[in-house]
């Protein structure tokens, strides 16, 4: 590692401060199981590491009115085995569940999985699914972003060089809706082959799609969210048909490249059948709430 | 520039002037000479340099050293108590869940940490807590023999 000055605020105020000075010259380490490797790795030498781990407040899992809200400091075990997630968006659990390993999980948080923009992240695609946003503070103030639009490109988040990542914010599925998750990957806590979330809500008695958002993980330089894919759902009956299709749609909307995890070819594949069965999954979940 | 960092690390009060650009698990070897934790791929890949931290295992690898500052850090040299191997210890002798040994620290403290919360897992469970080791030449099954073992048995 290149050497660095060492900085730990005391507050989230002290930190906003302390990166708003440093700006572009400074990196935010929470619980840095992915800034660690890039550093050692040099593909990143900050001047500053701002350790926020020890700063209070942002470590809780909260059952709000209109949804859930999680801290950036909350670790991925904690989310992994809070009832209230396992309660309100067992997908999320489940994801978390295949991320990584043990070790990672204990120290790794949220906000800097999310911050860090992996492409092929364990939390995006459901968080994208789900509707979720992402609430960012600065010295000059805060601001909501919905999880949708949070990566830019990879690795690249919309977040400026002065702003936190402070918490995510799922809003509650409504009854009659259902989500689902899976990551295909050769070992269970490695990179995905491909990864799918799918939430759908079905509209009362009639057995049809109101809506449904699609969400793909390691197809392309961020998780990206299959919007044709879902839009061709909203409206029609829950048909194996339109399932198909609509999983035929995702995989073209799917970006991968061709790595040691298998050919352009056999991700779009896996895309469109990830896509089926979580949908029909989601229906499933959804038919039963 | 060095900072200081004041530590318990099995049940021992350590003070010691780190960069802070260094790992715990460069502070543990280097420093403190508990060369026990092994430093393998260094990427938070293969599970070798596993330390308890605050009870939970963690990959010292991928922790900064500052971040150890006024917590409860556990190796591998804490396990064997007044000259008595830990039960995991003795487990892994008597069930031949070594071969080469270079895994095992991190092997023992992952199933430590996996008994501290779980005393009687099942087979699913141990594998679970310690898909995050690596180990190439036992195969795993004499070490996943050796932790159910350990758990089966009554625990003080």
């Amino acid at each position: 590692m290149r050497p660095f000055e060492y900085l730990a605020p005391k507050d989230l105020d002290e930190a906003c401060s302390l990166l708003s000075k440093h700006r572009d010259e400074a990196k935010i380490l929470s619980g840095g199981q992915s800034l660690v490797a890039l550093l050692r790795q040099r593909l990143v030498s900050p001047a500053y590491v701002i350790d926020i781990r020890r700063v209070p407040g942002l470590d809780y899992i909260r059952e709000d009115k209109d949804g859930l809200s999680i801290g950036a400091l909350t670790t991925h075990r904690t989310v992994e085995t809070s009832p209230a997630v396992a309660k309100r968006f067992p997908m999320l659990a489940e994801a978390e569940h295949r991320l990584a390993h043990r070790q990672v999980r204990n120290w790794g948080t949220i906000g800097g999985n999310l911050s860090h923009a992996d492409p092929g992240g364990d939390l995006a695609p459901s968080l994208i699914a789900l509707g979720a946003v992402i609430k960012v503070v600065s010295a000059k103030g805060k601001r909501t972003v919905p999880v949708a639009e949070f990566f830019t490109d990879y690795l690249v988040t919309v977040l400026e060089p002065d702003e936190i990542l402070v918490e995510v914010a799922i809003p509650y599925l409504k009854a009659g809706s259902g989500g689902a998750y899976h990551k295909e990957s050769i070992r269970a806590g490695d990179r995905p082959i491909a990864a799918v979330a799918a939430v759908v809500s079905l509209d009362g008695k009639a057995g049809v799609i109101k809506s449904a958002r699609i969400a793909l993980g390691g197809v392309g330089l961020t998780p990206l969210e299959a919007k044709e894919a879902g839009k061709s759902l909203a409206g029609k009956k829950a048909t194996a048909g339109v399932v198909l299709e609509a999983g035929a749609i995702a995989a073209r909307e799917a970006q991968p490249t061709a790595d040691v995890e298998g050919s352009v070819e056999y991700k779009r594949h896996i895309v469109g059948l990830l896509t089926r069965d979580m949908l029909n999954l989601a229906l499933t979940r959804a038919q039963s709430k | 520039m060095k900072m200081p960092l004041q530590f318990r690390v099995n049940g021992e009060d350590y003070e010691v002037y780190v960069e802070p650009w260094k790992t715990l698990l460069e502070v543990l070897r280097d420093e403190l000479e508990l060369t026990g934790t092994k430093a393998g791929c260094l990427a938070g890949e293969c599970g070798t340099c596993t330390v308890i931290v605050d009870g939970k295992a963690v990959k010292s690898c991928l922790m900064l050293a500052p971040q150890a500052a006024g917590r409860e850090i556990m190796t591998v040299e804490g396990l064997a108590q007044g000259g008595k191997l830990h039960p995991l210890q003795q487990a892994f002798i008597d069930h031949f869940a070594f071969q080469c040994g270079f895994c095992t620290p991190g092997m023992l403290m992952s199933s430590k940490a996996l008994l501290d919360e779980n005393p009687h897992p099942t087979a699913d469970d141990v594998k679970e807590g310690l898909y995050g080791n690596f180990c190439r030449c036992t195969g795993y099954v004499k070490i996943l023999e050796a932790v159910l073992a350990a758990g089966a048995k009554p625990r003080g």
